[in-house]
Formats: structure tokens, sequence, C-alpha cells
């Protein structure tokens, strides 16, 4: 098809059909505010702050929800559009309660840019603030039930843009937010206006990600953190997922991409913590853990016959996934590996192996975990999660939380000097750090599990050890790997198969998926019988992109800043003299001390895994 | 005023046999139904007055299949009730246009007829009036409701209630006849228009377009209610003024009229020559008279509390911009009353209109559906009449 003539103030631009105003403006350099328009969602169109005049048409066209088909003559700035747009932005302040001092979302507020950017400097149909909130014609109901679950919603700072709905419904495929009511009682609401904890929500925080006003956020857990660093009785220990040092520099104004991963460090020691640890430790740990489950797996189901043994196995160190299969899949709980999220396992190795080497009274630890992930908060308080006797884990952090805790300490985290993580977990390997990635526990997994059946180096095949073909961000992901020779069992798994004969001239097929509306398609193809049944490991990851496209990652996101994160990642991972999760000297030493009898073995049963709840769609 | 009668004028529709308009309209072909609605001029009875005969060519050229009929029988215009009367009465006419216009379009495989919710209880009837339509082999026809909101008379929020989805209007383009239920292409029309297609084809678009003006054809039926002695249902040709209708349904005196529904225009005595006509005082599907005895603050009042209540929520300006106007109407009310002085002078008090004016403007310009954008209408048209009275505060 030919492009299409389009003028935008006078300037000309050639577009192909179907490309909407807002685009064709981009690309002219001529800047249209917007509101609930979101790159990574469908259009809405409802906000009408993007309106511009068309000529010829009668009224006004929301710019991000008008395809050209024909040529068209637009203005972006006529008096009519200037009154229009700010009409439009008083209207939106008169429902949003504005008390920008007190707002977790201050100074990363896309409503609070636009009255900036828009000359607002009264307001001229009316104001919500928390002192007349409760007057007549202001007082709002809750939209739901208020609980302690990670995602909390304001509905006096609600504009009703809808990004939360469409996060959740289209771009997640789990439809927990609706709205609710009609004109001026409309609201966001849940089935039956039950609290977030009490329906089908996975705390995945795609919704918070891309809240433009300070309506959702996560779950404050700072001051509980706060108290513990002030209690000279507690040793505090915080451990750091891979994704947040890949996005914290974007909450200090660094482009995204730039790791700061030892600055964090210092930046950490500084806010009083005990010991920072790296939690690539145990996504190492956990590679040897759910390698080692899925060699027993497929021994059992491709020599044994053995139908409890359910291949293809689903990886379990997302818990937005754990909880999206436990509520819609609950009959495929199954597959999924028992091996606890690197998180979880790290906090039941602080609680004992570390507690007991350094002589430290578990009781006083307090565990804390850094993840770009709001899900985590929840993962941490589920009951099963306490298997050192304690808490495993005492509170997750998000990205934002400690990136607020160090603004509140007056750091300027780019600037401090750099520090290494603490002993005896030492920094990590490299494929501890791509499991921010999406692909990253897929590829971290078949560098070890090739090298071990192989005995071969993983860099005959794949240069420098990077499994590009698994890489990237398409959202479903699919890869075969023929495993022509086999090499003798090693040492640490000897007990469990007596030779890889059964896997000489197989081909292993391996599937990633990310987002849940991914993980939908991949799980309906498997109980369809379809190309995915046939895969014997998958990697699933709640948040699109993969961790580093987590809930708990800086504001705002897009497909290029979860690229430039990605890029930080990989780039990290080569930096690192190890790369392979079996090489650990670390993770070999505790097999040595402590999990003497070897990975998925009774001790490491005990500690490192976990099982799963069949929940069910919620109905109460 | 007494009412004299609940009267209902004699119809075109009571003289049109449907089957022998159908038998006689399938001679003619897809491209014959289409040259005979064009030529006849009819537009559009719902409101806005699209060019019939264009909507089912653009209908005809759309490749893609299936395409679907869809009857607008979400009669929920404040006022309106003529489509209640011809499903009641001509429901046959109806069907059998949608069946002409499934010719026209090249074939639609379904015909939805979505009913307002409150006309349930017409449901069996218009069933046994299909059972009894066996003419259109191949084209069924299908009775849908929606839950009883306004907004879903708004063609894509039907499409969208249709669907089983929250009934909220589309944006817009894409057009339904581009893609509407289901994605497909959909020829969606009010019920008064498929009976004039019916009517058309069997009497001619010469015997149409013989009357009325030059650019509104033919006849309209109204529903007029209000202060007259004679409300009910009537057949007017286009051209009629304003003043000619009120003599006819018992109206004289009358201060204003309401064109067109709550969200039509509010058209003042001293503009009664005006023609009933789209390029004029535009139809709509009802007319409401004001006798001399109401206060038209009261009307603007009662029409944005209902807009208050039956805006989907969905764009800024109609969710947040109605409450605004039924709130200042209120004020305005209080302040002609001398109860509650809001405007301390003359000069405030235009400041005041000022700031409402140019909301109203932005709601009928920016809003995202006709709802939003017409809802301010009589608001406008009532406060501007009055404005001299407001900023004296009641006292001239």
């Amino acid at each position: 098809m030919t492009d299409i003539k389009v003028t935008i103030n006078g300037q000309e631009v050639s577009v192909p059909a179907g490309t909407t105003i807002l685009q064709a403006a981009k690309q002219l350099g001529v800047k249209i505010p917007t509101l609930c328009y979101h790159e990574d969602l469908c259009t809405s169109g409802s906000c009408r702050v993007c309106v511009i005049e068309v000529e010829g048409a009668r009224t006004l066209q929301a710019s991000c929800a008008y395809p050209i088909t024909a040529p068209i003559v637009v203005h972006t700035n006529t008096p009519k559009v200037r009154n229009a747009r700010a009409n439009i932005l008083q209207l939106l302040l008169s429902e949003h309660q504005g008390d920008c001092y007190t707002c977790k979302k201050n100074m990363n507020c896309e409503l609070q840019t636009l009255a900036g950017s828009h000359g607002i400097d009264t307001f001229k149909f009316g104001h919500v603030s928390w002192e007349n909130k409760d007057d007549e014609g202001n007082k709002k109901e809750p939209c739901f039930g208020e609980s302690n679950a990670p995602i909390q919603f304001e509905r006096e700072k609600c504009i009703l843009c809808e990004r939360c709905v469409r996060s959740c419904t289209q771009f997640q495929n789990i439809g927990v937010l609706g709205k609710c009511g009609r004109s001026n009682e409309t609201h966001i609401s849940t089935f039956k206006d039950l609290p977030l904890d009490e329906v089908n929500c996975i705390n995945c925080g795609q919704c918070v990600n891309r809240c433009p006003t300070g309506a959702l956020t996560e779950r404050d857990d700072t001051d509980a953190v706060w108290s513990a660093l002030e209690d000279p009785t507690k040793h505090v220990v915080i451990q750091t997922a891979p994704a947040p040092r890949a996005g914290i520099g974007e909450c200090f104004g660094l482009t995204p991409g730039i790791p700061l991963t030892f600055q964090m460090n210092t930046a950490i020691r500084q806010l009083g913590f005990d010991k920072v640890f790296d939690t690539n430790f145990t996504a190492d740990l956990t590679i040897l853990e759910e390698g080692t489950e899925l060699i027993i797996r497929l021994y059992k189901a491709l020599v044994g016959k053995d139908a409890s043994a359910k291949v293809p196995q689903f990886t379990s160190c997302s818990p937005g996934w754990i909880k999206y299969i436990e509520h819609f899949y609950p009959e495929m709980l199954g597959y999924l590996s028992s091996a606890k999220s690197p998180q979880q396992m790290f906090g039941a190795v602080i609680k004992t192996y570390y507690a007991k080497k350094f002589g430290i009274d578990p009781a006083n630890i307090v565990s804390v975990a850094l993840m770009p992930c709001t899900a985590k908060k929840f993962e941490c308080d589920r009951p099963e999660m306490c298997d050192s006797g304690f808490k495993d884990v005492d509170y997750g952090l998000t990205t934002r939380e400690l990136a607020k805790m160090i603004k509140e300490s007056g750091m300027d985290l780019p600037k401090l000097p750099k520090s290494d993580f603490d002993d005896p977990f030492g920094s990590a390997t490299g494929s501890g750090v791509i499991f921010a990635a999406t692909g990253g526990v897929m590829e971290a997994a078949i560098r070890t599990v090739y090298e071990l059946v192989t005995g071969k180096k993983i860099e005959s095949i794949f240069e420098k050890a990077n499994i590009i073909p698994i890489r990237g961000f398409e959202g479903v992901r699919y890869a075969e790997l023929p495993i022509t020779e086999v090499g003798a069992v090693p040492q640490i798994i000897a007990h469990l198969v007596p030779n890889w004969d059964w896997l000489e001239g197989a081909t292993l097929k391996v599937a990633i998926a990310h987002g849940t509306a991914n993980a939908k398609k991949v799980l309906d193809d498997i109980k369809a019988g379809g190309k995915f049944s046939e895969c014997h490991f998958i990697e699933f990851m709640a948040c699109p992109g993969g961790c580093l496209g987590g809930g708990g990652q800086p504001i705002p996101t897009s497909l290029e800043i979860r690229k430039q994160r990605a890029r930080a990642i990989y780039d990290e991972d080569m930096a690192y003299a190890v790369r392979k999760s079996h090489e650990n000297p670390a993770v070999l030493e505790l097999y040595k001390e402590f999990l003497t009898d070897g990975p998925c073995g009774h001790k490491s049963h005990d500690l490192l895994h976990t099982s799963y709840t069949a929940r069910g769609k919620y109905i109460r | 005023m007494i009412i004299e009668s609940n009267y209902v004028s004699t119809l075109t529709f009571a003289a049109v046999n449907s089957e022998a308009s159908f038998a006689s309209t399938q001679k003619k072909g897809a491209q014959g139904i289409i040259d005979e609605i064009t030529a006849s001029k009819l537009r559009g009875c719902g409101g806005a007055g699209f060019p019939t005969g264009l909507k089912l060519t653009l209908m005809a050229k759309e490749k893609t299949h299936p395409k679907y009929v869809i009857c607008n029988a979400d009669e929920g215009e404040p006022g309106t009730f003529k489509d209640r009367e011809i499903l009641t009465n001509y429901a046959e006419l109806v069907f059998t246009g949608m069946a002409i216009a499934a010719m026209a379009i090249g074939g639609a495989e379904k015909g939805i007829l979505y009913l307002r919710a409150e006309y349930a209880f017409m449901k069996e009837h218009l069933v046994a009036v299909i059972a009894k339509c066996k003419v259109f082999t191949g084209f069924n026809i299908e009775i849908r409701s929606g839950a009883g909101a306004y907004v879903c008379g708004e063609e894509t929020a039907l499409i969208e209630s249709l669907e089983g989805k929250r009934g909220e209007p589309r944006n817009r383009p894409p057009f339904p006849i581009q893609s509407g239920y289901l994605g497909q292409p959909s020829e969606v029309n009010n019920v008064e228009t498929f009976a004039w297609i019916t009517t058309i084809m069997s009497k001619g678009a010469a015997w149409f377009n013989a009357v009325g003006t030059v650019q509104s054809a033919g006849y309209k039926i109204f529903s007029i209610s209000g202060d007259c002695k004679r409300p009910g249902v009537y057949e007017f040709s286009m051209g009629t003024t304003i003043a000619a209708m009120l003599n006819a349904v018992g109206g004289e005196g009358a201060q204003a009229v309401q064109m067109g529904g709550a969200s039509g225009q509010t058209i003042f005595a001293d503009q009664f020559s005006r023609k009933i006509a789209f390029e004029d005082a535009s139809p709509g599907g009802s007319i409401m008279v004001f006798g001399p005895q109401r206060n038209m603050f009261d009307v603007a009042e009662n029409f944005l509390e209902f807009f208050d209540e039956e805006s989907c929520g969905q764009c800024t300006p109609c969710r947040k911009g109605n409450v605004q106007l039924l709130v200042a109407v209120r004020k305005i009310k209080a302040h002609l009353q001398g109860k509650e002085m809001c405007c301390k002078n003359k000069e405030q008090a235009h400041g005041c209109l000022e700031r409402l004016y140019s909301l109203a403007e932005t709601m009928q310009i920016a809003s995202k559906c006709g709802l939003g954008q017409s809802s301010a209408n009589a608001f406008l048209a009532i406060t501007k009449h009055f404005a001299d009275d407001i900023k004296c505060g009641g006292r001239k």
C-alpha cells in the first residue's frame, strides 16, 4: 500500500495507512501531550488530552486513536485545541486528589507534569485534597476493600485512564481490574469489590508500572526496614537481585541501561545494612537444584516411563507466575519445578548456613530482599516459606523503595564509590546475572546442563557462551539443542543417574514465555497437545521482559527501556570471570560444607524446595 | 393544560404491504435498491441524518464477510417513543427493511435488532412477526437486549454491548461500516429508517422526495410530548415549520420546544418560523413542548441530571463536564431565586458564565461520542437565552 501524505502544523510527512496522528507527529518532532496513551497497551482514547484539529472534522480528534487512512491536514496548536486541553486537564484535576508533596509519585507523576507544562495556575473546576476529601461532593467510597496486598490503590488519585485495566486485562490477560459504575461514579474495581488479596491478582505490579498518577503503588515496607536498621540487636542483611541494579539509575536521572551494582553496595552499607549479598549466588544454586530436578524428571519420564514425572518442567523463579498458575491452571502444578525462587533459597540459607557459620542467632537476623518485583512481597509472606525455622525472608523491597531510602539518606547514588558484595557468598556468576532478562534462566540452565551431560564446553557450540537464539523480546520463543554425544556423569550428581546413554542423540526442546498473556498461550498449547507439550523445559516469567520489566522497577517503562536494561544485564554477564552456575566456587563450597547430600538431596529438599497451592479462580 | 387525546396521526406505514414491497424489491437487485434509496434522499432517522443510500453504498463496497445488519431499537432519548409505535404496529416493515438492506450490501448473514431493555414486553410480539416474515430465507434476525444504558443507543456502544462488553463508545474511525460487530462491516440504522426503506421500495423514490426541502426529503415520524393538547406520534413532511407543528399538536403559546430529545436543540418562540429539517431545526425523533409556565432552568437541570446519570464515564469531558454543568445550573437557579448569591456582581457572573461556556464548548468538540458532544446543548441555549437575567441575579 502506498503511503499517505499528512500535513501537521504545516509540515508534511508520508506515513503508511493506519499510522496514528500521534505517531506521524512524533516522526515530525511535533509533540502532542498524552495521558491515557501507553505504548505497551491497546488504544483507549478516553482521556482526550491528546485532542487535535483535523481540517474538515466537526469535532477535535484524539490523536492517539485516529488512524490515518486518507490525506489529512492537522493542527495541534490552535486556540480551540489549547482551550479544550486546558479544560480537560482542569476536569482531571477536579477529580484527582492532588496533594503532591505527600504523594509517593511526587516528581514522577504524568498528571503533575502535564499540569506543569500547561500553565495550570488555578483550579477552575474545583480540587480534591485531603482537607476537603470528606466534604459532600468529594467523598468517595473506596473502590474495593482495602488490604495489606503488595498492590495498593487510592481511588482519590485515580483519573480513570484505564491503563491499569488494560495492563491487567489486555497486556497480562488476567482481568482482575475492571471498571464499575457510570458517569461521575465510574471507578476501577475488582470482582464484587473484593480486596486485591482476595481475588485472582498475581501481584505482578504491571498496573503500578503504568499508572500515570499515585493511584496505584506498591505496599511500602521501608518503615519496617528502617526500624530494623535502627535496632542495634538486629543483624540486618540484604540480598540484591540482578534486575534492580540495571534499573535503579533511572530513579537518579540516568538514562536506562547504566548498571550501578557496586555503587548500590556502598549505598546499602551506608544505610546501615550489616551485609550485602548477591542474589545471583542463589540463582546459581537454583540452576543446580532446578537443573538436577530436570535431569531426575527426564530420567524418570523417559527411562522409567513414570507418568507422575510431568514433562515439560516449568521454572519457578517468578512469584507472579507461580500465583498465576495456582489460580488459572491449578491442574498443571505438577509441571512446576519444586525449587524455590533464588530469593527464598537465599532466605533459607542465610538463617541456617550463614547464621551457623558466623555464630549469629537466626532469631536476630532480619533478612531483606531487594527485588524488581511486587510479587516478591507476597512470596516472602507465604506461610510455607519458613523452612529455616523463621520467616526465611522478612521484607521484600522494590527497586523504587530502595531508591527512596537512598534519597532519604541524602546520597546521590551514581556518584558513590564502588564496593563489592560480602563473603561468604561473594560475587556470583554471569549466569546468575542474566536471570533478570527473559530467557536468562533458560540460558543459564542450558550452559550448565549441556556441560554436565556432554562434558564439553558450551563455547564449542555457542560463541562466548552467549546463547543468542533464546534471547530477545518475542513473547514466546522456542529452541532445540541436539545432544549428539554424552560424557561421564559428574561427581556431584553421580548418585542420581547411572549414565547419560539415554540422552545420547536426543534433542533438548526448550521454550520461553514472558508476560502471563504469553504464558497462557503456551499452557493452552500444552493442554491441547501442541508443540510445547513436547518440550522438556520451559521458562515462564510473569512480567513482560522478565524481571527487568518487573512491577517494582522504576517508572516509566517501555519496550525500549526494557531493551536498554537487558543490554546492561548481558554486558554485566560478559564481565564476569565465571559465567556458569556449576562453576560458582561458593555454591560448590555450600554443597561441600552444608548441603552435603548434594543437589535435590534431603537437606536441600528441606530448605530449598517448596510446594504449591491449587487456588483456582477465586469465588467467595 | 388538559390533554385532549393521546394522538397518533395517520402514518404512511399503515398503507404499505411489506411482502409485496419485498417481492418487487428482489427483482431490482442490489444496485437497484441502492439507486432507489439514494435517489429518495432518505437520511438516517436516529438523529445524525447520515444519507442512507451512501451508507448502503459504502457497505456494499466492503469486501469482508460476514456483514451484519443491525437495527438500533434502543430508543432511549428522553421524549422519544415513535420507534415503540412503529415496532408495535409496523414491525414487519422494519424487518423487511433490514432484509432489503442485507440484499443491497451484497448479502448479510445476520440481522440483529437491539431492543431497548425497557421494551422487553415487546419481544414476544417481535419474535412472532419475524416468524411470519417467511420471505427472506437465509437471513436470520435475532433480537438482543442490553441492560438499559442510554449510551448504548450510540451505535458503537451498542455494538460493544452486543459483543457482551460494557457499553462504551469506540474510537471512530474505524466506523461500523468498516469494523463493527465482531470487527465485521455492520450496517446500523434506526428502526424508522428501515421502515422507510421498505416504504420507499414500495412507493418509489420520486414519491418520497416529492416533499421536503432540498437537503431533507420526504417524511419523518415524531414523538411529541409536553405542554400541548394532543401529544402523540405524528408524521410530518420535512420542512414543516415549528409553528405549524405546534398548531397541529395544540401547543400554541409555547415558550420553547426541544427538538431531538434532551441532547437536541432548544428553540425559543422567537424562532418558531424555523423549518424542521436537517439543515435548520434538526429533527431527531422527538419534540418536547414547553409552555410559558415552565422554568427553563428546571428543564436544563432535569436534562443534566439525566446526562450526569447516563454518561458512560469513559472520556473526561463528559464524565466530569456534565456534573460541573449540573452543579452550575443549580447554583444559577438558587442565584435567580436570590437564595444564594455565588456571584457578587454582574462582572463576576459574567466571568462565571464564560467559564461554563468554555467548558460546554470543550464538551461539544472534545468528547468521544455524541452523548458528551450534545449534552451541553440545552444548557448553552437556555443560559444564553436568559443571560441577562443571570447576570442581574434575576433582578431586571
